[in-house]
């Protein structure tokens, strides 16, 4: 599940980018460190397989419909941790320039909903810990099977937060939620089904890759302890912005926070921010407000809570149409002079 | 030049999966021969090359390059001399465009900037490519991609060139002039074909590999014409050695090379 | 398999585009990447029932289309295909956010169909600046742009290994699942039993070609630095254009042009 440009706020894609780019920088150091030169053309032929076996659909069992790998799970197994999450992020790059994937601002959000969740996680916490040292095919089954079901339940809860976060979207948090989770259960038990099929073939035909996989990837406690400083960083990261912009989003997520943490604190926090985020709001943006003269407002202030103001009161006018049309005609008309001149 | 010899003792090599490819096989190749290697599909030929530049680890037996025997510690040495075209090109051009593949090579052996242009320069007018060098490598023909292949191991200036199938998938024209320029490289030269009548032309020595053992060695001409041998080795003739099938003469119009047996006698019965 | 090759086809396509020559390619990438992060910044950074002041955004892509001589109707079907996900997101808008925002003539406007209409355009014109910087700078010079913005080298060594073998590998699936296709006999549809056979061949074969590849690399002297040589520079003229852009944006995101304009019009001819 990508997310879009078009869905986030410049807070939240920021942030998430620079999560993101510093997972990418944290990941090339130890991928340096590791000085195993034979993973540079590995870990680039793996992107495009990825890239090429996303192409290749298979049907769903018992639906009829049809489906593709996602492949985190699977490219973590074989490359460990760093070198997965580099290549998962490349393959990313490339979708979001060829492909209508997302967007680049979005990159920030699709690298760490599906690249951090099977490397960081999944991967140190369930995957190794459930196939132990010597492993056989039961435990290869569920551990990837429940690693792949973890992944692909927080992945796309991550899209939801992102999503609800930056309020482009009037999705209120509960119901995004009940689409998004339960669906991602059915794909990420599939997804963890073809991921075991595939593991199982690659063990049979040549299990000296798996055997190799197993050993290079980290044991014992320094990487475990990385992942948790990574874990916290994040967790504070997207704590602030849930705080920041718990105020701006009304309807789904300060819902969502009621119902776990009870009204009055809740009221007390936006109180508090409420007078950074206007401030800022002054600071950084007018918002063009494109209302004129004769607008019937007064209506509208009445049924819509304070909240809705700061998205702009919005209203139209003959003017604000017949604008918006020359500005248009103007942006084609200079790209088709320009094009005549030449 | 003592030191451009090629020995190989007694190599046997077995893949991980129990696939015994080489057997038994021995060989010494001095510096500056042209020597060809033959043989069936699986006869290990590639797995051979593989061991020459250090790819492959020896089962058991060893490998002299020069006074060097190739071993963890000389390889980087070894694999400078040794340069190796492979069998499918898009292995072994990897960078975005085909200048900056070309250049990987002399970058990586420190020359300066203005000397790799111009190595690089010289290298892909000797394979006629000059004029591909700012494309990507997947957008060029299968000709294009093994005729920059062969620059990018040129550009290494290596003492032994050792090339896997040079000549597969080219137009004549193309092939006539890599033929060209195999016959014009000044040092050793090791290839495996299936195109029989190229090794006819360029080498003085063959190598024929049989289910992993060397079949037979020696010149040219004489396993050419040694028909029993060919049989057994899943071989024939070369074309133009073979009579001509329209005119039924001894020999092909054209060809420099006598055929001392008609079209009727010449072995089809493998 | 049809949708593969469609895939590739477009995908190669949108590559060549960055071989055009015209003044915007010639610009060093790195002045092309920051302009295009200024202006997605700005499109998002605006609330979300903003409409209007977004069209006097669809300047830049327009300039830029006419400029660099890309083919208008290539983008505009690429990036028609905007994203699903977002549509079916931005659909639940209307239904959940039915407060009147505006009336044109008699028609009640609800604030939810003015945000979806907002992440339409948003869609277009984030996704539009994505696919015109690869167009005019190419996906090999946007990485190596980033590459001299700080992104770490492994990073843009490891995009430029999965570009270059994107095209070999896609089509490798493509010939796989056609092969498979052909022998299906018309049955649709590929089990999970030999959808993972198929994809652990490709996987198999992909990972011998990196042995192949390091193989390669290897023989021509790689030691784990890859050089970087181009000596393309940021002059006055990618100054010029990242300032000029940025401060047409950054007066657009502070101005309603779409208003200003539409006052002016309407104010004269009343
Ligand atoms: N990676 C591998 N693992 C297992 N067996 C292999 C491997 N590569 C080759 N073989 C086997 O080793 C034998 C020799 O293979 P090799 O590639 O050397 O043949 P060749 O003479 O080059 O054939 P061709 O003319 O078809 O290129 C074959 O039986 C082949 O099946
Ligand atoms: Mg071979």
């Amino acid at each position: 599940m990508h997310m879009a440009d078009a869905l986030l706020s410049p807070a939240v894609g920021g942030a998430m980018c620079a999560v993101s780019a510093g997972t990418i920088a944290y990941c090339s150091r130890k991928v340096r460190q590791e000085l195993d030169d034979k993973k540079v053309p590995l870990m680039g032929v793996l992107g495009a397989f990825l890239f090429a076996a996303q192409m290749i659909n298979f049907t769903i069992p018992a639906t009829g419909s049809s489906g593709h790998i996602g492949g985190g799970m699977l490219l973590t197994i074989l490359l460990g941790p760093y070198a997965a999450f580099l290549t998962i992020a490349s393959v990313l790059v490339v979708q979001s320039l060829f492909f209508a994937d997302g967007g680049l601002l979005a990159l920030g959000c699709n690298i760490f909903n599906m690249g951090f969740f099977p490397a960081f996680l999944a991967y140190p916490f369930i995957y190794k810990k459930m196939v132990g040292n010597n492993p056989n095919q039961t435990r290869l089954t569920l551990a990837i099977m429940v690693s792949a079901i973890v992944c692909l339940q927080l992945g796309p809860f991550g899209v939801v937060l992102e999503t609800v976060l930056s309020g482009v979207s009037s999705l209120p948090f509960s119901t995004f939620v009940l689409l998004m989770q339960p669906i991602h259960l059915a794909i990420g038990a599939v997804e963890g089904l073809v991921t075991v099929a595939v593991v199982t073939f690659v063990f049979k035909a040549r299990p000296e890759i798996l055997q190799g996989a197993l050993e290079a990837g980290p044991t014992g406690s320094r990487p475990v302890r990385t992942v948790v400083v990574a874990f916290l960083v994040a967790a504070l990261f997207i704590g602030g912005i849930v705080s920041l912009f718990a105020s701006k989003n009304p309807d789904g997520l300060e819902w969502a926070i009621a119902k776990v943490t009870g009204k009055e604190e809740l009221e007390a926090s936006k109180q508090g921010l409420h007078g950074v985020l206007a401030d800022l709001q002054q600071k950084t943006a007018f918002l063009p407000d494109y209302s004129f003269r004769k607008q019937p407002e007064p209506k509208k202030s009445e049924t819509v809570p304070v909240q809705k103001d700061e998205a702009g009161k919005v209203g139209t006018s003959a003017a604000g149409l017949v604008g918006t049309m020359i500005v248009l005609a103007l942006a084609f008309l200079s790209g088709l002079v320009l094009k005549k001149r030449k | 030049m003592s030191h451009h010899i090629v020995e190989v003792k007694n190599l046997r090599h077995v893949y991980s999966d129990g696939t015994v490819a080489l057997k038994d096989a021995s060989f010494r190749i001095t510096h500056g021969e042209s020597v060809g290697i033959i043989g069936a599909n699986g006869a290990g030929k590639s797995t051979l090359l593989l061991h020459l530049n250090g790819y492959l680890e020896p089962t058991s037996g060893n490998i002299r390059i020069g006074d060097i025997p190739l071993s963890k510690g000389t390889l980087p040495d070894i694999r400078r001399t040794v340069g190796m075209v492979f069998q499918d090109p898009d292995d072994q051009l990897f960078m975005p465009t085909v200048f900056d593949d070309v250049a990987f090579g002399p970058f990586n052996l420190g020359m300066a900037v203005a000397d790799v242009e111009q190595r690089v320069t010289e290298v892909l007018e000797l394979v006629g490519a000059n004029h591909l060098r700012d494309k990507p490598p997947y957008n060029l023909s299968g000709g294009e991609k093994k005729r920059v292949a062969i620059a990018t191991v040129l550009s290494m200036s290596p003492d032994i060139l050792v090339m896997d199938e040079p000549t597969n998938g080219l137009d004549p024209f193309a092939r006539r002039q890599l033929m060209a320029l195999i016959r014009d490289f000044k040092h050793t030269r090791i290839f495996t074909s299936h195109d029989l009548d190229m090794v006819l032309e360029l080498c003085e020595r063959v190598i024929v590999l049989h289910e992993g053992e060397v079949w037979a060695d020696g010149p040219t001409l004489e396993i050419f014409n040694n028909e029993k041998l060919l049989a057994e080795c899943r071989l024939e003739k070369p074309l133009s050695m073979q009579g001509c099938p329209i005119c039924g003469s001894g020999r092909l119009a054209g060809s420099a090379i006598p055929c001392p047996k008609s079209y009727a006698s010449s072995g089809f019965d493998s | 398999m049809d949708s593969i090759n469609k895939a590739v086809l477009d995908l190669k396509r949108l590559d060549l585009l960055a071989n055009n020559d015209s003044s915007i390619h010639r610009l060093d990438a790195r002045a092309k990447v920051l302009v295009t992060c200024v202006f997605i910044i700005c499109i998002v950074s605006y609330g979300r029932y903003e409409l209007a002041a977004l069209f006097p955004f669809f300047i830049f892509p327009a300039v830029i289309i006419a400029l660099a001589d890309l083919p208008p109707l290539f983008i505009a079907r690429k990036i028609a295909l905007l994203c699903p996900f977002v549509l079916v997101v931005g659909m639940f808008n209307p239904v959940f956010d039915r407060e009147v925002l505006l009336h044109l003539g008699s028609f009640a406007v609800s604030g939810g169909w003015v945000s979806f209409a907002s992440i339409v355009v948003r869609s277009i014109l984030t996704v539009g600046a994505a696919f015109i910087l690869v167009g005019v700078t190419g996906f090999t010079a946007v990485c190596q742009a980033l590459e001299r913005l700080g992104m770490p080298q492994v990073f843009a060594v490891q995009l430029l290994f999965l570009y270059r073998y994107i095209f070999v590998l896609t089509e490798e699936a493509g010939r796989a699942s056609r092969a498979r296709e052909l022998r299906a006999c018309g049955k649709k549809g590929l089990g999970i039993r030999s959808f993972s056979s198929l994809i652990g061949h490709l996987l198999l074969r992909t990972w011998q070609r990196a042995e192949r590849i390091h193989m390669a690399m290897l023989a021509r002297g790689f030691t784990g630095a890859f050089h970087a040589h181009r000596q393309s520079h940021f002059g006055k003229s990618e100054l010029m254009f990242v300032l000029g852009w940025s401060t047409l944006f950054i007066f657009l995101r502070l101005q309603n042009a779409s208003q200003l304009l539409g006052k002016l019009v309407t104010g004269l001819f009343p």
